[in-house]
């Protein structure tokens, strides 16, 4: 199965009606009205194309992850969201209203700020309230809605503090309160977790899914880090140069990568190059001068013959081993450089004949198993026939 | 003594132990650091201020220098004789001369300093948002003008000001107007002056706070549905707060006591405590009341300042 579930046309009426299902999330439904859809939007900032012709529909209650490395126009995607840059072309719909010159205070949308931005002149709780209060809303209801919000974050007792009084993961909890106080349709992040360390950011990350699910807000989060993005998201867009390369669940981003930059860009991969020399509807053949062997692959790919491929692997998948194991197929061989023992799992690194290393991931479960392979060793490295993924991009 | 007397011994050597442990903790380095400004102070301000306080209680005398002393020594009858004339003072107050310049004084200094302000805050937001290669030399241009006198600086308007000035000639040939404008010898002409000659002091701390500000937090005013004039009023205007107070100090302060501006620039009606200062001292040779003017007017500007220093401190600890 590919990321994409296609739907024929004639069967749209029952497609519907039975897609409809609430266990089914928005995107694979059928005639799913997107809450937010990004309309062939492209930002040019002189004569650099920051984000090129991206078309992206977002659904109601998704929490989307714009991945990609610096300078791949994430960042900018979402500050045409909130309104901070115009797109030079395209259209921005959330809602159901086109977004084309409404001012960013106009928007139903909030944002949390990487550096958070949090005004050191005021308060906790005048931070919070800044915001309703531009909404012109009667002092009352701004306190409750203050308190509620900062007792959410579990921040009730710190309202009088500055925000230089409060430490990293205070200030980020207050910030996430001020853009959610207002209850905006559409929330954007940016890099909400870059700033805090390992511990706080696992914490956070389940703290976040939970006020999703809780208040029901769209998210839309930009990020580097592709452990945060696959955590929290429900759906990932990998960008790179200003492009939407793939679009999926985090699950399908990692195992069914669609080009060598997603597969290299998300988790670690061995990539084998090659050429098919057998292309048949559901599998393929191809000879890897990388490997030295000839690598089987069971899903079918649309290819010209002859065509120079690569052929991913994920080093979880890679079992490695010193005796010769039963399967015939994908099996090859090599010499143990190096190894990595992290206690949970052990990291080798194999040399192939070719020149070629590999990085297999082991995890330890037994206790002597990660002693059982040593430098210089000569091992057998396979895998399942569904473990690999034939990249043609 | 009710106390047992071993707690006592106690509490005493502990002290003790206190006070030996502060001596040694004094470092002189950082004392010194901190004793030569002071000593400056004193040398330069506050022994001079003493003695203008001292003049300021005596009588005026034809003599050199042409006032009584305070102390009088009776050598046959061992008697001193201090005698203070308050005098001065009294006059100051009975007189209304003084109240109204010293009220004019502050008037002229406020209005220009608020004028003064308003003209530099655009003018050092723009500093600060520019390019930091551009910034320098905006920051160079701003204080260009110290490269020539003052002096001269302050003529140069009297140029421009006056009947047959360049602003005028300028005006009548393109039909504008028809008479000239009478601008030299005016409090508008003080103005200018002043704001002018003081543009810089207040540019330079405006440009310092302004320049530290976050523009992401101006963003973040936005995308929480403030408009940019109220994001101006409740984020930019506040965090500048510390450079606004700086510079208004800068500028106000020898705004009240500005002689030569006044004297050049203003008329004879532009009543300020500067002028009247050299008028008591030079002209009518009247020493002790002119230190009794310069007394009270150091106190009529360290009184207000004092208070809104111990407010802002006090915020600070807040």
């Amino acid at each position: 199965m590919t990321s994409t579930s296609i739907i024929e046309p004639q069967s749209d009426i029952i497609a519907a009606t039975s897609l409809k299902d609430s266990r089914l999330p928005l995107w694979k439904q059928a005639g799913a009205e997107p809450f937010l859809r990004i309309d062939s939007i492209t930002k040019k900032f002189g004569e650099f194309t920051a984000v090129d012709n991206i078309s992206l529909d977002i659904y109601k209650n998704e929490l989307f992850c714009l991945l990609g490395g610096s300078g791949s126009g994430k960042s900018t995607l979402l500050r045409m969201l909130a309104g901070f840059e115009s797109p030079t072309s395209g259209r921005i719909i959330i809602d159901g209203v086109d977004m084309a010159g409404i001012q960013p205070w106009k928007r139903p949308v909030n944002m949390m700020f990487q550096s958070y931005a949090l005004f050191p002149h005021l308060s906790v709780e005048e931070n919070v309230a800044f915001g309703l209060k531009r909404e012109g809303l009667d002092r009352s209801e701004v306190k409750q809605r203050v308190a509620k919000m900062l007792d959410m974050v579990q921040l009730g007792h710190l309202g009088k503090r500055k925000p230089d009084q409060l430490s990293g993961g205070q200030r980020q909890r207050v910030a996430l309160a001020r853009s959610l106080v207002k209850r905006p349709k559409l929330l954007l992040l940016d890099e909400p977790l870059g700033a805090l360390d390992k511990k706080l950011r696992e914490e956070t990350q389940f703290e976040l899914i939970r006020i999703q699910e809780e208040l029901g807000v769209t998210f839309v989060v930009v990020t580097h880090d592709q452990e945060e993005a696959m955590t929290l998201a429900s759906r990932i867009g990998v960008m790179n140069h200003g492009l939407i390369v793939q679009t999926a669940e985090p699950h399908d981003v990692y195992e069914y990568p669609n080009s060598r930059f997603v597969a290299e860009f998300i988790g670690s991969v061995n990539l084998f190059e090659g050429v098919v020399i057998e292309d048949l509807p559901d599998s393929v053949r191809i000879d890897s001068k990388d490997a030295g062997a000839i690598l089987y692959v069971n899903h079918g790919i649309s290819c010209a013959p002859n065509q120079k491929v690569h052929v991913a692997l994920r080093p979880e998948k890679t079992q490695i081993s010193k005796e010769k194991p039963e399967q015939a197929e994908n099996c090859i061989r090599g010499v143990i450089e190096e190894i990595a023992y992290m206690g949970s799992l052990s990291v080798y690194r194999v040399r192939l004949p070719s020149g070629k290393e590999v990085r297999v991931t082991q995890p330890n479960t037994t206790r002597e198993l990660g002693a059982r392979l040593t430098w210089n060793d000569e091992v057998y490295l396979f895998w399942d026939v569904d473990s690999s993924v034939v990249l043609t991009s | 003594m009710s106390t047992p007397t071993g707690s006592a011994w106690v509490e005493g050597s502990g002290s003790r132990l206190a006070k030996y442990n502060l001596l040694n903790r004094i470092s002189w380095g950082r004392f010194s650091v901190v004793a030569v400004p002071m000593l400056w102070l004193a040398v330069f301000f506050f022994i001079p201020f003493l003695v203008v306080f001292k003049i300021s209680l005596s009588e005026t005398a034809i003599a050199v220098p042409p006032y009584t002393a305070l102390l009088d020594w009776n050598v046959d009858e061992a008697f001193i004789n201090l005698k203070l004339n308050l005098g001065n003072y009294l006059f100051l107050f009975e007189d209304s001369f003084y109240i109204d310049a010293y009220l004019s004084s502050i008037k002229i200094a406020s209005i220009s300093t608020v004028l003064t302000l308003l003209i530099a805050f655009p003018i050092a937001y723009m500093i600060a948002r520019s390019k930091p290669t551009t910034r320098a030399l905006l920051l160079s241009l701003v204080i260009l003008p110290f490269w020539t006198s003052f002096l001269l600086r302050v003529y140069a308007w009297m140029g421009f000001l006056k009947k047959n000035g360049l602003i005028n000639e300028f005006l009548l040939g393109a039909g504008i107007i028809d008479q000239p404008l009478i601008m030299l010898q005016t409090d508008f002409a003080v103005y200018v002056g002043i704001v002018y000659t003081y543009l810089p002091f207040m540019v330079l701390p405006l440009y310092s706070a302004l320049e530290k500000m976050d523009i992401t937090l101006l963003e973040a005013a936005e995308d929480l549905g403030s408009r940019p004039a109220t994001s101006f009023f409740l984020i930019t205007v506040p965090l500048a707060m510390p450079g606004i107070i700086a510079g208004c100090m800068l500028v106000f302060i020898p705004a009240v006591g500005e002689f030569v501006i006044p004297a050049l620039l203003g008329g004879s009606d532009t009543l300020m405590i500067g002028r009247v200062l050299w008028d008591e001292f030079f002209l009518n040779r009247d020493w002790p009341m002119a230190s009794a003017v310069a007394v009270v007017m150091l106190i009529v500007l360290v009184l207000p300042i004092m208070f809104i220093r111990n407010s802002q401190g006090k915020e600070e600890t807040v």
